[in-house]
C-alpha cells in the first residue's frame, strides 16, 4: 500500500487486515512496518500478505523514510517487492495524490488505484468520476471508505484480477525516452531493465540505492557525464509535464463547484493555533496535560500494581519452602520484574496521549509552531516529534527522526533526544523524590513533590536544546534542509489506532525491558548470593568472632550485609567505589548504577535486590524499595543514608547519564557508524558524572 | 543525485518582483516563477506549479513559518523558502 501522508492508508490497512496485523522492521533497517494477511476471493491465492509502507509524495525521495519506500519499488528482488501496487488516493486533493500514482504505474507495476475520502471531496463541492477516471488512467479504479470499510471487498477483486490478468496504462505517463533516448537506452542495456521510467529512476538516484554495488554506482555517474544529463532539470521538467497530463485527467473526471477560498473549521482552527499568544499558550496547556496525566492519573493505578507486587512476593515468600530458589524468585525476578509494571500505567498514558497529538492533526502545528525556536539550536521543527515522544522512550523516538530530511538536523536531533527524561527514569524519579522532598503543598495547591519532578524534566529538556547548540557549533554543514510540509485538516482520533498503538507500546515495552530485568535481576542476585571462595564464609565467622555475646537471630542482619558486602558484586561495588565517592554514592549503589547501564531501569529492581538480600530473612515480607531506602544508614555518620545531597546528586546523574543499551544500538543502527553511540555515551555520561559531583559537593 | 547545488536554472525578471513572504494574511496571488532549484522541486511536487493560485492562510508566530493554501490544501515553509516563489496579483 502506498500513498500520500494523511491519505487514509493506514485506515484502509487496517480495514483490510483487521487487528490481526503486526509490527516488525522492514529487512535491513529497524524502520517498523506493519504487516497482514487479507483474505482474498479467488480459490489460488485464498490470502495476501499486506504491507503499509510509510507516506510519501513522489518517488524522489526528501528524508530516510522516503527513502525506504523507492527502494522497496525499484527492486525486484526486494523481499517486501508488490505483486500488485495498491496506490490509495485523497479524492479531495486528487492532483497531488495523482503525482506519486502516474510515477508508480510509471515503474510498471500492476496497479489499483483505492479513491478514498470522497466524502470530504463531496462536502468540498466536487465530484469525482470514478469510471471516467479508471478511462483516464488505464488501470482499475475503486471507490473506498477507509473509515467506514465500504468498498474493501470491491478493492478486493480488483486484486485479484490485477494478480490474474494485469492491466497496464496504454503508454507511460510521462517518458523519459523521448527527452533522453540515448541515456534511456544505453541504462536499459546494462542493467536488464525493460521499463523506460524505472531505468530513469536508477540513473538518477543510484547513490541511494543501497542495492547497488560501488562499480555500478560508478558505471551510472559515467552514463551521466556521457550524456550530459541533469537530473534536477529532469525532475522539474517531470514534475510540471505530470501535472499538465493529470490537469487533463482532472478536467475529465472531476467536477469541481469549489468556492475560491472556504474557511473551513480546520483552518479557522489554525489561526488560533497558530497564534504569536494563543498558540504558546494552548501548547503549554497541553504539555501540563501530559504531566498532570503522567503523575496524577497514572499514580493510583501505579500504586495498586505495587500494592499488588508486594502482595504476591510476601505470599510467596511464606508459602514456598525456603531457600535459594525461593530467594532468587522473590528477591531476584519478582523484585526485578515488579520495577517495571510500576510504570505500566504511565507509558499507556503518555502514548496515549502522544498518539492523539498525532491523529487528530495537531503534531503539525507544533512542528510549525517551534521551527523558529528549534532552528536556534541547531535542530528543526520536525525535531519536536521526537522529543516529546522521548518522553516516552528514545528508542521509538530516535526512529522518529527518520522524517527529517536534512542530515546535520536529524544527527543532531538522535544525540541529544535521550537527554529527555524517559519514562524508564520515571520510576527512579519517584522514589528519590519521596524519600527526600516533603510531602508538602505550595499555595496550597501545587504539591512540592510534582513541582521536584517537573524540575527534573525541564532539566532534561534544557539540557537537549544546549547539547544540540553546541552541537550546532560543532557540526557544520552546507547541507539545505526544507521544511515544506502539508499541514493535514484536523480529523477525529480513530480510536481503534489509538488504542492499538498504546497496546502495542506497552506490550513491547513489557517484553523488550522485562526481558533485560529479569536477566540482569538473576545475574545479580547471583553475583550478590555468592562470593569468591570462601570469603563469604569468613565474613560470616568475623561477624560472628565480633559479637560473641548475641545470638544467631539476633545477628540476621549483620550477617546479610556482611554475606553481601563478601559476594563477588559488593567486592565489585567496592571496587569501583573510590571512583564514585566524590559523588556521594557507596558501594551499594555503585552496584546499582553498573547494572543501570544494560537499562536504566533497573535501577530500582537492583535497589530491591540488595536491599532485601542485605537484610536477611527475618525482615518482615512485603516491604517496599521505598521504605528500604528510607531506613538504610550511613556507617561513617549514623544518619540517613539517603541525604538530600546524596539523593540530588543521583537524580542528577540518572537524568544525564547515558544508560540504555537499547538506545545506543538504536543510535548505532540508524547512524551506521559506531561513533555516534560512542560520542553519545561519553558525552552524556561525562555531562552526568560533571554535575552530580559539583551538585553533591555544593549541598553536601 | 547532488541536491547540493544551488544554481539558478530559472531566469528572475526583475529583482522587486514579490514573492510569497511578502504576501498578507488572506491575500491572494498567481505563482510566476520558482527561482530556487533545489526548493523549487519539492514545492513543484506539492502543487506549487507556476500559474497556480495561491493564498496566504496564516503566519506562525515571528512570522515564520507561513502556511500557504494551495490547490485545495494547506503546506507550510519557512520564510526563506516562501521567498523563491515569486509571485503576480
Amino acid at each position: 500500500m502506498i500513498g500520500n501522508p494523511n491519505a487514509g492508508k493506514s485506515s484502509l490497512f487496517n480495514q483490510l487486515t483487521g487487528l490481526r496485523q503486526k509490527t516488525g522492521n522492514f529487512p535491513g533497517v529497524t524502520m517498523e512496518r506493519k504487516i497482514g494477511q487479507t483474505p482474498l476471493p479467488d480459490e489460488t491465492t485464498p490470502t495476501a500478505t499486506v504491507v503499509d509502507l510509510p507516506g510519501i509524495y513522489s518517488i524522489y525521495p526528501k528524508s530516510p523514510d522516503e527513502q525506504l519506500v523507492t527502494e522497496i519499488l525499484v527492486n525486484v528482488r526486494h523481499p517486501d517487492y508488490p505483486a500488485v501496487a495498491i496506490v490509495v488516493v485523497d479524492a479531495s486533493n486528487l492532483r497531488r495524490n495523482l503525482l506519486l500514482f502516474t510515477q508508480i504505474a510509471d515503474l510498471g507495476l500492476p496497479v489499483v488505484l483505492a479513491l478514498n475520502m470522497l466524502d470530504v471531496a463531496q462536502a468540498q463541492f466536487q465530484d469525482v468520476n470514478a469510471v471516467r477516471l479508471a478511462m483516464q488512467l488505464g488501470v482499475p479504479v475503486v471507490r473506498v471508505n477507509a473509515r467506514t470499510g465500504d468498498g474493501t471487498d470491491l478493492l478486493r477483486q480488483a486484486i485479484v484480477r490485477q494478480l490474474q490478468q494485469p492491466v497496464f496504462p496504454a503508454s507511460l505517463f510521462h517518458d523519459p525516452a523521448t527527452q533522453h533516448p540515448d541515456l534511456i537506452a544505453d541504462a536499459k542495456a546494462g542493467y536488464a531493465l525493460t521499463n523506460n521510467y524505472l531505468a530513469a529512476q536508477y540513473v538518477i538516484q543510484h547513490d541511494g540505492f543501497s542495492f547497488l554495488n560501488p562499480a555500478q554506482r560508478q558505471n551510472f555517474d559515467a552514463l551521466i557525464d556521457r550524456h550530459k544529463f541533469v537530473e534536477a532539470d529532469f525532475q522539474a521538467t517531470e514534475t510540471i509535464a505530470r501535472y499538465e497530463r493529470i490537469g487533463r485527467v482532472v478536467a475529465d473526471a472531476v467536477t469541481d463547484r469549489r468556492p475560491l477560498n472556504q474557511p473551513t473549521w480546520s483552518q479557522q482552527l489554525d489561526r488560533i493555533l497558530l497564534h504569536p499568544v494563543w498558540g504558546y499558550l494552548i501548547f503549554t496547556g497541553v504539555l501540563f496535560l501530559i504531566f498532570q496525566a503522567l503523575f496524577a492519573w497514572a499514580q493510583p493505578f501505579a500504586d495498586g500494581i505495587d500494592a499488588g507486587v508486594a502482595w504476591l512476593n510476601g505470599s510467596l515468600k511464606t508459602q514456598l519452602p525456603a531457600g535459594p530458589l525461593t530467594d532468587l524468585l522473590t528477591d531476584g525476578v519478582l523484585a526485578g520484574i515488579g520495577g517495571v509494571l510500576l510504570f505500566i500505567p504511565q507509558i499507556a498514558f503518555l502514548f496515549l496521549l502522544i498518539s492523539l497529538l498525532e491523529e487528530s492533526g495537531y503534531m503539525s502545528r507544533v512542528m510549525v509552531l517551534m521551527d523558529r525556536i528549534m532552528r536556534r539550536f541547531g535542530l528543526n521543527g520536525r525535531s519536536v516529534v521526537p522529543l516529546i515522544s522521548g518522553v516516552a522512550c528514545a528508542v521509538p523516538a530516535i526512529m522518529a527522526t527518520r522524517s527529517i530530511g536534512s542530515r546535520r538536523d536529524r544527527l543532531i536531533t538522535i544525540l541529544v533526544t535521550p537527554l529527555m527524561s524517559c519514562s524508564a527514569r520515571l520510576p527512579i524519579y519517584t522514589i528519590l523524590i519521596a524519600l527526600v522532598v516533603p510531602e508538602q503543598r505550595v499555595l496550597g495547591l501545587i504539591s512540592l513533590q510534582g513541582l521536584a519532578l517537573m524540575g527534573l524534566y525541564l532539566l532534561g529538556l534544557i539540557a537537549a536544546l544546549l547539547a544540540a547548540w553546541v552541537l550546532k557549533l560543532v557540526l557544520k554543514t552546507n547541507e539545505r534542509s526544507l521544511f515544506v510540509m502539508e499541514l493535514p485538516t484536523f480529523k477525529l482520533p480513530r480510536w481503534n489506532h489509538v488504542g492499538l498503538t498504546v497496546f502495542d507500546s506497552v506490550w513491547s515495552f513489557v517484553v523488550e525491558a522485562g526481558r533485560v530485568i529479569v536477566a540482569i535481576s538473576i545475574v545479580l542476585w547471583v553475583l550478590a548470593s555468592y562470593g569468591p571462595g570462601d570469603s563469604m564464609l569468613r565474613a560470616e565467622s568475623r561477624v560472628r568472632a565480633e559479637n560473641p555475646t548475641r545470638t544467631a537471630e539476633t545477628l540476621d542482619n549483620e550477617l546479610a550485609s556482611a554475606r553481601l558486602e563478601a559476594s563477588y558484586a559488593g567486592q565489585f561495588g567496592h571496587f569501583i567505589e573510590p571512583a564514585i565517592r566524590p559523588l556521594g554514592y557507596d558501594w551499594k549503589i555503585g552496584i546499582a548504577l553498573l547494572s543501570s547501564f544494560a537499562a536504566r531501569e533497573v535501577f530500582v529492581g537492583t535497589m530491591a535486590t540488595i536491599y532485601s538480600i542485605g537484610a536477611g530473612d527475618t525482615d518482615e515480607t512485603g516491604v517496599t524499595v521505598r521504605e528500604r531506602l528510607r531506613a538504610e544508614r550511613n556507617p561513617e555518620t549514623g544518619g540517613p543514608m539517603y541525604t538530600p545531597a546524596l539523593a540530588a546528586s543521583l537524580l542528577i546523574f540518572y537524568v544525564f547519564a547515558m544508560m540504555c543499551m537499547s538506545t545506543l544500538v538504536t543510535t548505532y543502527r540508524e547512524t551506521r557508524t559506531l561513533k555516534w553511540p560512542l560520542v553519545q555515551l561519553v558525552y552524556m555520561t561525562a555531562l552526568a558524572y560533571l554535575s552530580a559531583f559539583l551538585v553533591y559537593q555544593w549541598l553536601k | 543525485m547532488n541536491l547540493n547545488k544551488d544554481k539558478m536554472s530559472y531566469p528572475i525578471t526583475t529583482m522587486t518582483m514579490r514573492s510569497v513572504a511578502d504576501l498578507k494574511v488572506g491575500e491572494r496571488a498567481r505563482i510566476t516563477v520558482l527561482n530556487d532549484q533545489f526548493t523549487s522541486l519539492k514545492l513543484l511536487e506539492m502543487g506549487c506549479l507556476p500559474g497556480t493560485e495561491v493564498c496566504l492562510h496564516c503566519k506562525a508566530p515571528l512570522g515564520d513559518p507561513i502556511c500557504l493554501n494551495v490547490s485545495g490544501y494547506c503546506l507550510s515553509m519557512r520564510r526563506s523558502e516562501a521567498a523563491t516563489i515569486l509571485i503576480e496579483n
